[in-house]
């Protein structure tokens, strides 16, 4: 019974693979739409992930609207999910490009899931562009080759909120991170840039909360504690919420200097609603607000799209769908070695502003936008904030030097 | 130098945590005790809880924002998590007490699987803040520090479950019935109680602490989909250090859990990960049931065997099988294409480690949760010799059995003085041990990112050659262990797990034979994590986290525990599924789970399981109709 069931399924199953193994045999002719191989963590991240990829469909159907790439050819995305560990990611990554046939792969959340496909990438010598993962080793100690990275580091963007909490002459710092890679480098480069930037600033605690997993009122207790002027966050996501809430009732924040990475993003800033705390420096998205016409007809076309407002996924997602347009145009083709030429100093006109995706760290100049955090309609948003370009942040010729193996 | 007042504001801060857990722990231990299962799906009523909470009550609001309201709301949120878990037991759970109990675990993570896309799906990916809870929103000043109200009352929330979960227990006829149906099940039973009842009304209970204790962090913390695995962990160990099944003892735990962590991260700021689980793998070293837990009622009488019965030879159509999968595996290159030659090396990693897994549960009835940690062991092993000490693949993967064997021996010694759920979860204590020590020692493990280059030597860098050196490796570990299965060690692990007792009246040294074998299963996946990293070319901790782990119980238990080759199949199966949905949507998760819900509904001893049971009964028909004939 059961064995013969099984049988009829499994014949089944092997047809749909064979079928789908065929098609995707099929060779890639002239006209034949270019694939791209996008994976990213759409179910366990989907607040960043799913806005990223309407934002990058969005940009593929504009494109492909106004003529498509190389010549008249179709630009197609194939979306998987990188199942959020580096094991699954290199697997799909494998899939995507054997049975896919994909030009060049893109994508990735987690920092470790970035740099286990930027090892993979390196080793079957294709073309990786790490739009999302934020950790600096990606374009230095463990940067190689064929991987290029999008979104501004961990580095850049501490380092624009050192820059805008430098003229405050703050002494006494304490910082709170999430204890994983991410909030580690992120503590790391503040202790390094606020000595720079302000001699006799002293760090007076830390606390690594595990991610996820916030034990707040003794946290909160902690940092008060420490009796700091400043407080340096890196926080976000179901940890942010739950540390303000927190830290508003106990007045941890009150009378003090908070830095926040990432705090502006609507991502974040969304859930936190009335009780945003306000005049946080923060680096964010401030979209309901900048004026740019090329930026304001990508809002009201998204918001037409997917009626909701776009987030900074929906950004990035964009700005790299054109990212990778002009690209091919440039490369001409979808040969590894023409891409990695026409990516290297690749110069491109994005709606937060003129990009170059430098050849020396394979790091983009895209910016961030700073500001402070207020409520608008009680909501929270950012005021006072303005564009930093990327490349004013983006790690100096010399580090980067000693830091990629050539 | 910390004043006074501070210390005492951590205090509360302490206890405020530790009424939190308990909550929802007292609701997992109940559940266990009663039903023996472990309820993995327990973290996912502790999200719905939440779910419930910021949905419901904002519209409450409409009618009065007051506290009572808001108390109402909370309420609500909990009766209807209990009802999800009365659908859970009659619908799911209810089918398969007749099975082996740990594939109830199985079918609980299907539950898992389900609920945390099913949530993705209604509630969308943003987290939701709840409303505060009406006048509780202020903070109240305590010695000159200020501390929110609503920790005050959640302070006092905790003695008051636990006083009104004693008078249940106590003053009620379904609170004796659960305390007896706790210590001694079959006597329950024999006395004719309504056993069915009972379980709904236990799985009603736990899933409304649970739903209690999620809609009661709703004014602390926002809903969000990670709510369920950011949970689960340490609920199982409150639950394990105060004693599996007791009430107080969770209260104990979590009392002490609470201030561990309210003044550890003062300390040592990092050991934020790490401090539950060195508390649990203490207290069960020196406290083999936990600090309030009784001896299982089960110990040292003589129960039904869970895992390989009795052994029998290949017959034809067993040899016909093998053989013709055999030949299909060594001419894959030749037929596949090299994606599905390498899905395949990795199923044969797996099944690697499934089989040393079930050489462990299904032989020696040492159920591990954290086998991942010797797969991991052996995976860093290879992959730092590699990239650290540019030691050649070779070596280096002869090597891996060796370090993983010897972090297997080191864990073991402690593992064998324990039986049954605390062993298992001292298993997953050390796994978690290893797991902070990958994650935090980030000058040599990379930390969280792990480290990369971890690829082949140059002869075995094509995907072909590395395939055939998996296989070889792999058949050969698992043809090894497969021999010690029906060798005498094989047969006098399955008589230590029969019966302890007897085992020990006949002369058997238990421990040390049990000892040995975990060594040798620890080798065996330590192998197997080597062969998985040169395959990846990289490491990183989650291969030895608790996702992992339970990856691999997955596979034995659709393969099937009572049967020798079930975890293969059961490792094929898991991945390839999971290789087949992926593409296929981002709701694979939801797929997976209802698959796994599948599986143990209609296979309910496993794939193999259900082919042995088919043809058992084919034989048993065929014996009758020969007896017929015989008589007539």
């Amino acid at each position: 019974m059961f064995g013969k069931r099984l049988l009829q399924r499994s014949v089944m199953a092997a047809a749909v693979v064979v079928g789908l193994a065929a098609t995707s045999e099929a060779v890639l002719a002239q006209g034949e739409p270019v694939k791209i191989g996008e994976l990213n963590s759409y179910g366990r991240f989907a607040a960043f992930a799913v806005p990223y990829r309407n934002g990058m469909q969005l940009a593929q159907d504009e494109i492909n609207a106004k003529g498509g790439v190389l010549k008249g050819r179709k630009m197609e995305i194939v979306f998987r999910d990188d199942g959020s560990t580096p094991g699954d990611a290199v697997r799909v990554a494998e899939e995507l490009l054997t049975r896919e046939k994909v030009a060049f792969l893109a994508g990735t959340f987690l920092s470790n899931v970035g740099l286990a496909v930027a090892d993979f990438a390196n080793q079957k010598k294709t073309l990786f562009l790490a739009t999302e993962p934020l950790t600096d080793a990606i374009t230095m100690a463990q940067g190689n080759k064929y991987t290029y990275r999008v979104r501004p580091s961990t580095f850049m963007q501490t380092k624009m909120l050192v820059e805008a909490v430098k003229a405050k002459g703050i002494k006494k710092w304490a910082i709170v991170a999430p204890n994983y890679e991410y909030g580690q480098s992120a503590a790391a480069n503040f202790k390094k840039l606020i000595k720079i930037a302000t001699p006799d600033a002293e760090i007076v605690g830390e606390q690594f909360p595990a991610l996820g997993k916030i034990d707040a009122g003794a946290t909160v207790a902690a940092l008060e504690n420490m009796k700091p002027q400043g407080i340096f966050n890196v926080l976000f996501g179901a940890d942010l919420t739950v540390f303000v809430r927190e830290g508003n009732t106990r007045g941890l924040f009150e009378k003090r200097t908070v830095a926040s990475l990432l705090t502006g993003e609507p991502e974040y800033i969304l859930p936190l609603g009335e009780e945003t705390p306000q005049g946080w420096i923060v680096t964010g998205y401030p979209w309901e607000e900048i004026a740019d016409p090329a930026h304001k007809a990508f809002v009201a076309a998204y918001r037409a799209k997917y009626n909701d407002t776009p987030r900074l996924g929906s950004l990035l997602g964009y700005v790299v769908g054109y990212m990778m347009k002009d690209l091919l145009d440039k490369a001409g083709s979808t040969d590894t070695d023409k891409l990695l030429a026409a990516l290297n100093d690749l110069k491109v006109n994005t709606i937060a502003g003129p990009v170059t995706m430098r050849a020396l760290d394979h790091q983009s100049t895209l910016g961030a936008w700073v500001g402070e955090t207020t409520i608008k309609d009680k909501k929270g948003t950012m005021k006072n904030w303005k564009y930093e370009d990327g490349a004013k942040y983006v790690f100096p010729e010399a580090e980067v030097k000693a830091a990629r193996k050539q | 130098m910390p004043d006074l007042s501070f210390l005492l504001l951590q205090t509360l801060n302490g206890l405020a945590s530790a009424s939190s857990l308990f909550i929802i722990a007292a609701g997992l231990t109940i559940v266990f005790g009663v039903t023996r299962i472990v309820n993995f799906a327990h973290g996912s009523f502790y999200m719905l809880g939440a779910y419930f909470a910021v949905t419901l009550i904002p519209r409450l609001f409409d009618i009065d924002r007051s506290f009572p309201i808001f108390f109402a709301g909370v309420l609500l949120a909990a009766l209807g998590v209990g009802l999800i878990g009365v659908l859970m037991e009659l619908v799911l759970l209810r089918r398969i007490y007749r099975v082996p109990e740990l594939f109830q675990l199985l079918a609980t993570f299907g539950v898992v699987l389900a609920v945390e896309d099913l949530v993705l799906k209604i509630w969308g990916p943003l987290d939701i803040l709840g409303p505060r809870a009406p006048g509780l929103r202020h903070a109240v000043e305590i010695l000159g520090h200020r501390f929110p109200a609503y920790e005050l009352f959640m302070i006092a929330m905790g003695p008051l479950v636990l006083g009104l979960l004693w008078l249940l227990m106590h003053k009620t006829r379904f609170g004796v019935l659960v305390r007896a149906a706790t210590q001694d099940r079959e006597m329950v039973g024999a006395l004719g109680v309504n056993q069915a009842l009972l379980f709904t009304g236990t799985l009603f209970l736990g899933a409304f602490l649970a739903g209690l204790g999620g809609a009661l962090q709703t004014p602390k913390l926002a809903a969000n989909p990670h709510m369920d695995i950011s949970i689960i962990a340490e609920a199982f160990v409150v639950t394990v250090v105060g004693g599996m099944g007791s009430v107080p003892g969770a209260f104990l735990a979590a009392l002490i859990i609470g201030q561990l962590q309210a003044f550890g991260i003062l300390i040592f700021p990092k050991i934020t990960l790490v401090l539950v689980f060195l508390l649990m793998a203490l207290v069960l070293v020196l406290r083999p049931w936990g600090l309030l837990g009784r001896p299982e009622a089960g110990h040292g009488r003589v129960v039904l065997p869970e895992g390989i019965l009795g052994l029998k030879p290949f017959g034809p159509a067993e040899r016909i099988l093998t053989g013709g999968l055999a030949l299909i595996l060594v001419l894959l290159p030749w037929v596949g294409d090299s994606y599905l030659t390498k899905v395949v090396i990795e199923v044969l990693c797996f099944a690697l480690a499934a089989f040393s897994l079930n050489f462990l549960i299904g032989n020696g009835g040492l159920v591990s949760f954290g086998h991942a940690a010797y797969f991991g062991l052996g995976a860093y092993g290879a992959g730092l010799l590699v990239t650290r000490l540019g030691v050649p693949m070779e070596p280096a993967l002869l090597a891996t059995p060796v370090i993983a064997g010897l972090g297997a021996a080191l864990f073991g010694f402690f593992v064998v003085r324990l039986s049954g759920i605390y062993l298992a979860m001292l298993t997953l204590a050390f796994a978690q041990i290893t797991y902070a020590v990958a994650f935090q020692w980030v000058e040599v493990t990379g930390g969280d990112n792990g480290v990369v280059g971890v690829w082949p030597s140059r002869w075995a860098a094509s995907r072909e050659v590395y395939y055939y050196i998996v296989l070889l490796v792999s058949a050969a570990a698992i043809l090894v262990l497969r021999r010690s299965i029906y060798a005498p060690f094989g047969y006098t692990l399955r008589g230590a797990r029969d019966s302890v007792v007897r085992a020990d009246a006949i002369g058997i040294d238990v421990r040390t034979h049990r000892w040995v074998a975990f060594t040798v299963a620890g080798a065996a996946a330590g192998l197997a994590g080597g062969l998985f990293a040169f395959a990846k070319g990289s490491i990183d901790p989650t291969l030895i986290s608790i996702p992992m782990s339970i990856d691999f119980l997955v596979m034995i238990l659709v393969g099937g525990i009572q049967t020798v080759l079930g975890p293969l199949i059961g490792a094929a199966f898991f991945h390839s599924i999971k290789d087949f949905f992926m593409p296929l949507t981002f709701y694979w998760r939801l797929l997976l789970g209802l698959a796994i819900i599948a599986i143990v509904l209609v296979f309910p001893r496993g794939i193999v399981g259900g082919f042995e049971s088919v043809k058992a009964r084919v034989s048993r028909a065929g014996a009758r109709q020969g007896g017929e004939r015989a008589g007539a």
